[in-house]
């Protein structure tokens, strides 16, 4: 049963995260222009991977 | 009359160049105009300011205007939103103003008008924001319950009595909260509603989800076995699911309106007493002031000419592309474009009475008509309302007074409410709409709002609006092979120079050729020199030809003295248009002919085709006259147009549709779009438009099938947590699933 103690906290707290991240995604405007979004990750500039 | 240059100020934006209205046409609003009233200022330096682009439609203008705006000194943040077509730019110090960014726009090729959110939109954005926090935090406590349940229910005897309380404590900490929180949009909509005396899908919900909590949270604190907290939070996910469905559908619905606002023109330029010019906002203008209009501009109130003659762009009034002749004396209305020569006129009507700001109104109107429209699922929750809670009722006293125990009776009654509550209704539909938006989609024909497929499905009637719909819209030559090549390259070479649509016809045909002089004269044609020759293009008069009768789509072209070549032209008929009215026709629907064209066009079309019922000479607001007949007839019409000389007839027909090549304004009237330019999606829209509300009536069938067993089951006791939450579970994915049958072909 002791187990219960600490497993269900961490069941919890994972689950809390998800929300957090969900919401700092929200906010952050993700869910806003999923058109644009879309189409501009195939016009962004072009750089070298490798810095030279 | 004057030199027309080479090209005009004529722009596309677009680099893929499928624009439909070139800058031009849609002129430098707000040029000259203080924009600064419009910029936000958070502190000192930073300024912020939204605008809505005109004529961007893909990435490639996503990505030209904030490149090109970005290069701009000073800006640090320039982003569009390809999906509502706002661009917010962020600029530090004071280097930069408004005008700037709205003159860079035009010399991208893009228009811009200063844009503010209406009360109303952006209450509704909110609303759709909240609701999709409400479904992650529903979600969230759904799966923690859940888990936390299933272990109490599957503990069974072997589970000591203070592990399921510390359980149930648990489960009550996360539940109660978030009914609290995430249930707000039901219990508001509930309060609402029961304020004005009425019912409606909401208050079963909330009863449902105050009660079981209120119950569960006595059984935890007197430690008894049973609690329906996993139930109330999974009714509340699911139904937020079906909430959310919709109210995304539905925040499109104020769209036309706000694009037709961005439309009109925000500055004008008045002449003075004393002969000197002024810029003013339109709305400034009073009627007798004294106007100059210079070629390329829209019109932006109601005028009477001065002086002055001009070719006029009235697509907008009477959805004709081909221009109107206009000359002192003659009335010119807001929205329409001076295509070639400068006009003085006086504005006979303010701002608000013109004719653009009328047409906005009446989209309004229609608009707000429309969403009084009842959905079936606001239909069925009246008549099952009242039977449920009376049932819930009755329950609860026999229980009482048969046992004479309130706890049992309540315990009960509340799991006749879980067990009725109307899941189905609220998830069951939107899932077959969105379900039916995905098919048709993939078909090219775009569902605009989640009533929309339910309006079509009823659909009777179907009016077709003539230019631009049932034809291409666009001038074809149709006498190319009797025409010497050399003659067609002078003409085109000639016509290169005029924007009017004839004259766009020949562009293609185009070559590099070195005529000097060209001048443009407004009503009658385009003449110029080349190797000491006079090339004179248009109609029949100005190339001296009078003895012919002037004929509708004959241009004459004239070189040197020879004799004139007779170029005919005509709107062409859409391949696929006689092949989908015949469609329509077999599904059993009337069709008609409204058309602003003459009546003679009007029939020759309607005969060619097949169509019965035409009209010719139908002004915008007879189109809405006929319409709204029709709606008082329960003919349910279908109007299908493009111009914004439709856009109230689309907005108040009981459903419409439009090309995807249509003008913005009906586009955002419409409630569905048919893609790749062409009319073939339409007989498809209706037809999975009937599928649809068959499986919306198929699935409330199975919500009344599967009430009448677990009814009786709840009224008799037999109901425990671990049997609501099945039955709820196992009743929406049934509904769900039936509604995915529909993916299939």
């Amino acid at each position: 049963m002791n187990a219960l103690l600490w497993l269900v906290p961490i069941a919890l707290i994972m689950g809390l995260c998800g929300l957090i991240a969900f919401f700092w995604s929200m906010r952050s405007g993700q869910f806003e222009d999923p058109q644009g979004d879309a189409s501009r990750i195939l016009h962004s500039e072009d750089k070298p991977i490798i810095d030279e | 009359m004057g030199v027309v240059e080479p090209i005009r100020g004529e722009k596309i934006g677009c680099p893929s160049g499928l624009q439909d209205t070139p800058i031009s046409h849609i002129d430098p609003r707000g040029r000259d105009i203080d924009l600064s009233d419009y910029v936000v200022r958070p502190d000192r330096d930073t300024h912020v300011l939204e605008l809505i682009i005109q004529g961007a439609h893909c990435s490639g203008c996503l990505n030209k205007i904030e490149r090109g705006v970005s290069e701009l000194p000073s800006v640090s943040r320039a982003r569009m939103n390809l999906s509502t077509l706002r661009f917010k730019v962020i600029w530090h110090g004071d280097e930069l103003t408004a005008n700037d960014i709205v003159n860079k726009l035009a010399d991208l090729g893009f228009g811009a008008a200063p844009f503010t959110v209406s009360e109303a939109q952006s209450q509704s954005e909110k609303e759709a924001r909240f609701l999709l926090r409400a479904i992650a935090v529903a979600g969230f406590a759904a799966m923690n319950v859940m888990i936390l349940s299933i272990s109490v229910w599957s503990g069974g005897t072997e589970m000591k009595e203070s592990t399921h309380t510390l359980f149930h404590w648990i489960s009550a900490l996360i539940a109660l909260p978030t009914v609290f929180y995430s249930g707000r949009p039901f219990f508001s909509s509930a309060w609402t509603a029961l304020k004005n005396k009425q019912t409606n899908m909401d208050v079963p919900i909330s009863l449902a989800l105050i009660l079981a909590c209120s119950l569960s949270l006595y059984e935890t604190i007197m430690a008894n076995p049973d609690t329906y907290f996993d139930a109330a939070v999974m009714l509340l996910f699911l139904l937020l699911i079906g909430r959310y469905l919709d109210a995304r559908l539905r925040l499109r619905t104020g769209d036309a309106a706000r694009r037709l606002a961005a439309l009109q023109v925000t500055s004008a330029t008045r002449i003075l007493a004393d002969g000197k010019i002024e810029t003013v906002p339109a709305a400034a203008i009073s009627p007798g002031d004294k106007l100059l209009i210079p070629a390329g501009q829209r019109i932006p109130v109601d005028c009477r000419i001065l002086k002055g003659q001009s070719d006029i762009d009235v697509q907008i009034a009477t959805g004709e592309t081909d221009p109107l002749f206009c000359t002192v004396g003659d009335v010119i209305y807001s929205g329409t474009t001076n295509l070639s020569s400068p006009l003085t006129v006086e504005a006979i009507a303010t701002y608000s009475d013109s004719f653009l700001a009328e047409i906005t109104s009446l989209v309004e109107l229609g608009d707000q008509k429309k969403s009084r429209f009842v959905r079936i699922a606001d239909n069925a929750a009246r008549a099952y309302v009242p039977v449920v809670h009376t049932i819930s009722l009755l329950t609860f006293i026999g229980w009482f007074w048969i046992s004479g125990d309130l706890r049992t009776a309540a315990l009960n009654a509340i799991a006749v409410l879980i067990i009725t509550c109307p899941c189905a209704l609220g998830l069951a539909v939107p899932a077959v709409q969105i379900v039916a938006a995905g098919r048709l989609f993939k078909q090219g024909v775009l569902i605009r709002s989640g009533d929309a497929l339910e309006r079509l499905a009823k659909t009777k009637s179907v009016i077709f609006d003539k230019t631009g719909t049932l034809t291409t819209g666009k001038f074809a030559l149709l006498n190319k092979d009797a025409i010497n090549p050399s003659d067609l390259s002078v003409a085109a070479s000639l016509a290169k120079h005029s924007n009017h649509p004839i004259a766009r016809a020949l562009h293609p045909y185009a070559e590099n050729m070195d005529i000097d002089g060209i001048q443009e004269i407004s009503g009658q044609g385009l003449m110029g020199d080349t190797k000491g020759e006079t090339l004179k293009f248009g109609s029949a008069t100005f190339v001296g030809k009078t003895d012919m009768a002037q004929t509708q789509g004959v241009s004459w072209l004239k070189v040197g003295d020879k004799t004139p070549v007779p170029f005919e032209f005509a709107d062409q008929v859409r391949e696929d248009a006689a092949e989908t009215v015949k469609a329509l026709s077999q599904q059993g629907l009337a069709l008609s002919l409204l058309s602003g064209d003459t009546p003679v066009i009007a029939k020759n079309i309607a005969n060619s085709l097949g169509i019965k019922e035409w009209r010719g000479g139908v002004a915008p607001k007879d189109k809405m006259n006929v319409i709204q007949r029709q709606n008082s007839q329960s003919l349910f019409p279908l109007m299908v147009g493009d111009g914004i000389n439709d856009a109230p007839a689309l907005a108040s027909a009981n459903a419409s549709a439009s090309l995807a090549t249509a003008s913005d304004i009906s586009r955002s009237a419409s409630d569905i779009i048919l893609q790749g330019d062409k009319l073939s999606g339409l007989p498809f829209a209706i037809d999975k438009a009937r599928k649809a509300h068959k499986r919306v009536v198929e699935n409330l069938g199975l919500a009344i099938l599967y009430n009448m067993l677990a009814i009786p089951l709840a009224i008799f006791g037999f109901v425990n947590p671990l049997i609501a939450a099945l039955a709820m579970s196992g009743s929406s994915l049934i509904v769900t699933l039936n509604a995915l049958r529909m993916t299939r072909s």
